[in-house]
């Protein structure tokens, strides 16, 4: 009695190595690294490998190890200081197709990832990092997609010349047809020709105001445009940054998740992430005097007033030669001669062509450069939230034209070499389709996440050597066997997290100590039924096998009922939560083989099959 | 130990229920007086707000860091030590103006020594989001709980864990409210980790009010539920200290920002443990089980009768 067959036992060791193989992983430590990968879609190649290795060796910079893992170049590095200088040169020497970002490599023997060994993956509150959450601006985009319905309605009207006029109310258009006629063919022409409108009123025949609004599918798609838009600009500039491993990821229908392991610099973050800025190239009206215009209330026709950032006022003609839209490359440098901080920029051919007609027409006027930032904000106002929406466009730069130029040239009037940098990655990386707003923030220090490690760790292992102990003294041998239970419940945890490559978070570690505390429950169970049926029950082995067969229903039901609060918390909670409502539910899986299934089979081994007096209970 | 040794204590928990019953009666409302009138501290995760945690190499001057503060208009700011002198927690208020640009500005104040732990903003509206679904998320916790346990026991049986949940839960929230300690999102995980937990003790004990109920002749309800707590007890106990003793750990060990998080459970794993032993059955006793009640169906039926 008692005793498992062979077959059951073995497949019991098989998973109990199994499980210890793949928590194998994390007991390595991991290197300093310098991560390198193509911006875009594209993978690093073998020759990218080799570029590197160059470039480290010319330097003189001594590393590791440098290996193609995936889709990047992993450059190890024995000590910080090699990294970071290895990180600048590789970032300055790669190129701009490529990212370079610090990184900390596991360093998992090469037979155990080749058996798909994995440590587990850190949670930013462990590894220290930024966590966003973005909203996009939609009442933005359906203004703007209002605007672009306007423009195609006038368009298509004009051609027959059926309307007097067209207004913006609200989220609609207001067309005031010339005719009843007018009315009819304007109305066909629309239904065929703009899909994407909705007639909303056509009340009295003779009535010739007319309502139209957007379509809600063309909303809809207009909407997720924009989203997937932001989303690519997002990493983009994320990118730029230079981050290992980021998260980018759409989250409901207006909102992105941006995590950036490592950022040390959230302030940067927060200005590069957030910022809608673009530029505006136009020519400098000088024929009228801005002075006239504010007192005046009025700028003259085909002219607008603009104001330098330090407030004064200049006219600007309404015409636009170029935008950021035209901006295929910036970079931020020093101008050599007033050491004055400037970007310099290459434009598109259109863009190009644009300047170059300006520049031979207008040699020796002033041409200007405006800098446009759209802001949201959520402000509280009397209780309730109010979106405030702001467009800032300010003047950097106003220069006399020297020379023709096209797609080539540079501009100044920046204010620091930080703005200069910040622009020229903003014009680098696009521009975003809707303002944004940083609607959360978590940023974990580098400090606090190691002592968030240290003192999660800490915790775990004393909790665990007092359950030990307590189970020990409590219940002798069986206690011993409970313990074994336990401690390989801990590297079943582990490695299922690592294999799942669930993140592992500060309310994670949290999780795995209540579920140490929590899993010597079910042999608790066991062991006090045991002792319940060696009073009544003068056969031992009967009163083993009785305890654990009893017991079973009831540890089944015990467990289940948490894991439904478990699940729940998982469905539920967002990053803190999750982390604690996966281990815990890990845990409390794991546990019901390891305190039943294992602990039986040891106890089994032990006691099983023999004729007993007495036990150790 | 020998076989003969082994001794089931007889405490009469059942004839002293109404001792529970007044301490319990006496703890909700104490909890739900201080709820209605001191209502709960709530983290920024619920209220939004801005929070700055920074370390410095040296002890931290707090009025000094509130004048440089309050001479930039930001008077609201609640600016307190945090873990040691060393480090320093700077709460803000949701302002008017309230976005993620506030703690950029702070942090430039503070000037470049000091360490940058931790910055958490939460746009109003994310709390007001993260408010309902916590709410939500406990309502839903317990009617899948209150549904699991009707299909596997008896309604009664149902009612009587979730009266035991809904105790536990407004003690523990009492005690948050009474003592003003800061209500956030771990501190809500562990109330709902607390309902597990509690859950987990009082079906221990209602399996075997059952199976108590099937296998004796006894037909007084109060003893038979009596003789299943006393069974069950020194398993109970068991579990609580092993429980309470990693609990301690984390709560001496953990770090600051899981100090609330480890007081909620152990606050709600006392209180659980003894609603399991108090509460749920004396409910169970009030709706007037019965050993008919527990006849089970006709294929349960087979599986006890082959029972040795």
């Amino acid at each position: 009695m008692n005793q498992f067959s062979a077959l059951k036992n073995t497949l019991i060791a098989f998973f109990l190595l199994l499980s210890a193989l793949y928590a194998l992983p994390n007991v390595f430590g991991s290197d300093l690294a310098v991560q390198i990968s193509a911006a875009g879609d594209a993978a690093v190649v073998e020759s990218d490998l080799d570029k590197v290795k160059t470039i480290l060796d010319e330097q003189k910079l001594s590393y590791k190890s440098i290996e193609l893992v995936g889709r990047r170049v992993l450059a190890r590095f024995e000590d910080n200081k090699s990294q970071l200088s290895a990180k600048e040169v590789l970032k300055q020497k790669m190129g701009r197709n490529y990212v370079t970002a610090l990184n900390l490599a596991p360093s998992i023997p090469s037979w155990l990832s080749s058996l798909g060994g994995k440590a587990m993956s850190l949670g930013l509150d462990l590894r220290g990092g930024v966590h966003f959450l973005l909203e996009v601006d939609m009442q933005a985009v359906a203004n703007s997609s209002l605007d672009k319905s306007y423009n195609e309605l006038r368009t298509l009207l004009r051609q027959e010349r059926l309307y007097k006029s067209i207004k913006k109310e609200g989220d609609t258009l207001l067309v005031h047809f010339k005719t009843p006629a007018a009315k009819v063919s304007g109305l066909g022409l629309i239904k065929s020709e703009l899909s994407d409108l909705l007639v909303l009123d056509v009340a009295h025949k003779d009535d010739l105001f007319v309502s139209i609004g957007i379509s809600d599918s063309a909303l809809a798609e207009a909407k997720s445009h924009a989203l997937k838009q932001n989303i690519t600009t997002l990493r983009n500039r994320v990118n730029e940054l230079g981050v290992a491993e980021p998260i980018i990821q759409q989250q409901g229908l207006e909102r992105i998740v941006v995590q950036l392991p490592g950022v040390q610099d959230t302030a940067r973050a927060k200005e590069i992430l957030g910022a809608v800025a673009t530029l505006e190239f136009r020519l400098v009206d000088e024929k009228n005097d801005p002075q006239t215009a504010i007192q005046s209330g009025r700028a003259p026709i085909g002219s607008k007033l603009y104001y330098f950032r330090d407030g004064r006022p200049l006219l600007l003609k309404t015409r636009v030669i170029a935008t950021g839209e035209n901006i295929t490359g910036a970079a931020s440098g020093v101008d050599s001669e007033n050491a004055a901080p400037m970007v310099n920029i290459t434009l598109d051919s259109a863009g190009g062509r644009a300047m170059l007609d300006t520049t031979k027409r207008y040699l020796h006027h002033r041409m200007a450069v405006v800098f446009i930032e759209n802001k949201v904000e959520t402000v509280l106002e009397n209780g309730k939230l109010v979106k405030n929406r702001s467009k800032t466009q300010d003047i950097i730069n106003a220069a006399t034209i020297q020379g023709t130029f096209s797609s080539r040239f540079q501009i100044t009037g920046i204010d620091s070499a930080r703005e200069a940098r910040n622009l020229s990655l903003l014009l680098r990386a696009g521009s975003l389709s809707a303002p944004i707003e940083i609607i959360e923030e978590r940023t974990i220090g580098p400090s606090l996440g190691a002592d968030n490690i240290a003192q999660g760790v800490m915790s775990v292992i004393v909790g665990f050597i007092l359950v030990l102990i307590f189970m020990a003294l409590r219940y002798r041998v069986f206690g011993l066997v409970a313990n074994i239970a336990l401690t390989l419940n801990l590297v079943m945890i582990v490695a299922v997290l690592s294999l799942l490559q669930a993140t592992l978070t500060l309310p994670g570690i949290a999780g795995i100590v209540l579920t140490v505390g929590m899993a010597v429950d079910a042999n608790v169970l066991v062991f006090e039924r045991i002792k319940e049926e060696l009073g009544s029950n003068s056969n031992i082995q009967k009163a083993i096998a009785a305890g654990y067969d009893k017991a079973m229903l009831t540890i089944a039901d015990a467990n289940i009922t948490t894991l439904i609060a478990a699940l729940v918390l998982f469905s539920f909670g967002t990053g803190p939560i999750k982390g604690f409502a996966i281990t815990l539910s890990i845990g409390i899986v794991t546990s019901m083989f390891t305190a039943i299934i294992v602990s039986r089979a040891i106890i089994n081994k032990i006691y099983g099959g023999k004729k007993l007096e007495e036990i150790s209970i | 130990m020998s076989l003969k040794a082994l001794n089931i204590p007889t405490i009469d928990f059942v004839g002293k229920r109404i001792y529970a019953v007044i301490l319990s009666t006496i703890l909700i409302a104490l909890s739900i007086f201080s709820l209605t009138i001191n209502g709960l501290k709530l983290g920024i995760d619920f209220t939004g707000g801005t929070l700055i945690e920074v370390g410095y190499q040296h002890s931290a001057d707090l009025s000094e860091v509130r004048t440089t503060l309050a001479e930039s208009g930001f008077n609201g700011a609640n600016v307190q030590y945090f873990g040691s002198t060393n480090e320093i927690l700077i709460r803000l208020e949701p302002q008017t103006i309230s976005s993620a640009k506030l703690s950029t500005k702070i942090i430039r104040l503070l000037g470049d020594d000091v360490d940058i732990r931790r910055v958490e903003f939460v746009g109003p509206k994310v709390g007001e989001e993260l408010t309902n679904d916590g709410g939500l998320a406990m309502l839903y916790a317990l009617i899948g709980i209150l549904i699991y346990v009707a299909f596997r026991f008896e309604y009664r049986f149902a009612l009587g864990s979730i009266s035991a949940l809904i105790h536990d839960v407004i003690i523990t929230l009492g005690f948050f409210s009474l003592f003003e300690f800061e209500f956030d999102l771990t501190v809500l995980a562990a109330i709902l980790a607390v309902i597990g937990y509690s859950l987990n003790d009082t079906i221990v004990v209602f399996d075997r009010i059952r199976e108590n109920f099937l296998s004796t002749r006894h037909v007084d309800p109060a003893k038979i539920i009596n003789g299943a707590l006393n069974q069950t007890l020194s398993r109970t106990i068991m579990t609580s200290l092993t429980t309470l003793l990693v609990l301690l750990a984390l709560f001496f060990l953990g770090g600051e920002i899981i100090h609330g998080f480890a007081m909620a459970l152990l606050i709600g794993v006392l209180i659980g443990t003894y609603s399991s032993v108090y509460v749920a059955s004396s409910v169970i006793l009030a709706m007037g089980i019965t050993k008919e009640d527990m006849l089970p169906s006709e294929k349960e039926k087979q599986e006890i009768d082959t029972r040795p």
